[in-house]
């Protein structure tokens, strides 16, 4: 299988600290990831790495095989990159726009980028600081795509857009892959809608990987306990404690289930992507790793 | 076509639930021998979902002789698959729950009553047939 981003004890340290410390990270091609954790959590440093526009204090990075440092211009040409804040120029007509696209970019594709706005009704002759936040998201999206990346690396694409218009953008992402297979890193600190379209997850905590693999296989290994007042020790033994919640005649363990099965007379529950990665990131210091999916991957 | 709707609440992993729309409406009789499924890209344009569900539940229905993929043409309900409950049978099975089911409301049950009874009740004959 063929690996789009890998890192080994990638670290990077900022002024006021680490940012990303002892990052080893693999993320196969033709997947939607998504790269979650809280503000601060190293997300966007983790990106700014991947494309080569800071470099590691420590450990290295790779995409498709090539460093994004020593080899920029192999790596920015098939990396398409959203920041956070989408820089557009307001005062550009959405045509004028993707003539820059055209000018900076020598795979351009004008009609993969032009076609897909004219075919959401977005006007091209419209300066884009006219555009509502949906349809700027949309121009971005196009621009990263007119370039025909093979990764698209996307900063908080959906933070500060309302429900009908994240559901447009991932809606085209989706169908995006769909077409050309191309791989997707998407971070988000809101979890919720990503379940029905990313296929991988990347837990990022203060500045460490907590938890990686494939998002059905990580779902099922992970399961809600509910059990008359549990003894976290106990269960401890052959689960992963994730995080517990006692009351006083009943426990709620969020586990990852080990070697052993989880014991018949329990109430199990499975739990959704929002429950487990809240149960994570709400616990910094329990990691699950390396994930099963992601060891089959290595060979 | 039939109509694909998912459940973000249920619980259970996208592909599969697709697997069950499937499995349903061949049941019921919707889905023929012969109809063809979406193709991939339909149904991400349709649904908004990673296309690799999409895969891995066709792959799934395809590994339980459900469906037949023909390259190039598409992913197909197998032939001389037919729906597993006669129109008949299910009519009269139906007429049987509607009248337990204005007995259960009758008998002051909400949704949520009803819901319990049926599944303790599915549960315990899981567990008989079982045992």
């Amino acid at each position: 299988m063929t690996v789009a981003i890998r890192s080994a004890g990638l670290g990077k340290q900022y002024r006021s600290g680490w940012a990303l410390r002892d990052c080893n990270l693999q993320i196969p091609a033709g997947r939607i990831c998504a790269l979650v954790g809280p503000n601060g959590a190293g997300k966007t440093t983790l990106l700014r790495l991947a494309l080569g526009l800071l470099k590691p204090s420590t450990g290295d990075i790779s995409v498709f095989g090539w460093s994004p440092t020593t080899n920029a211009t192999l790596v920015l040409a098939r990396v398409g990159y959203v920041p956070q804040d989408r820089p557009l120029y307001r005062r550009f007509t959405v045509d004028e726009m993707l003539h820059l696209g055209r000018r900076l970019n020598p795979r351009w594709d004008q009609e993969v980028a032009a076609g897909r706005l004219r075919r959401l009704d977005i006007p091209l002759d419209r300066q884009v600081g006219q555009l509502s936040g949906g349809q700027q998201a949309q121009v971005s999206l196009a621009l990263a795509l007119g370039k025909r990346p093979d990764l698209l690396l996307l900063d908080e694409p959906v933070s500060n857009l309302d429900p009908l218009a994240r559901r447009q953008f991932l809606s085209e992402l989706v169908q995006v892959v769909a077409a050309d297979g191309l791989t997707v890193v998407l971070s988000s600190h809101v979890v919720a809608e990503l379940e029905r379209v990313c296929d991988h997850l990347v837990i990022l905590n203060s500045g460490r990987v907590q938890v990686m693999g494939e998002i059905e296989a990580l779902l099922e290994l992970h399961k809600l306990v509910i059990a008359p007042s549990l003894d976290p020790a106990q269960v401890a033994r052959d689960q992963t404690v994730v995080q517990a919640t006692h009351t006083e005649r009943q426990s709620a363990l969020l586990v990852k289930v080990g070697g052993k099965p989880v014991r018949s007379d329990w109430e199990t529950h499975s739990v959704s992507l929002e429950d487990m990665v809240l149960a994570y990131l709400g616990n910094p210091s329990v990691s699950t790793l390396p994930a099963p999916a992601l060891e089959e991957v290595a060979g | 076509m039939i109509h694909f709707h998912l459940d973000a609440r249920s619980g259970m992993p996208t592909y599969m639930q697709l697997v069950n729309l499937v499995r349903r409406a061949v049941r019921n009789g919707t889905l023929r021998a012969g109809d063809r499924l979406p193709t991939a890209r339909e149904m991400v344009a349709a649904l908004a979902i990673n296309p690799n569900t999409v895969l891995k539940a066709y792959t799934y229905l395809e590994n339980e002789g459900l469906v037949t993929s023909r390259p190039g043409l598409g992913t197909f309900i197998t032939k001389g698959i037919k729906a597993q409950l006669a129109p008949t049978v299910q009519r009269s099975l139906r007429r049987g729950l509607d009248a337990w089911l204005k007995r259960a409301r009758e008998a002051g049950l909400d949704q949520e009553g009803i819901l319990a009874i049926v599944n303790l009740a599915i549960d315990e004959n899981q567990s008989a047939r079982v045992a």
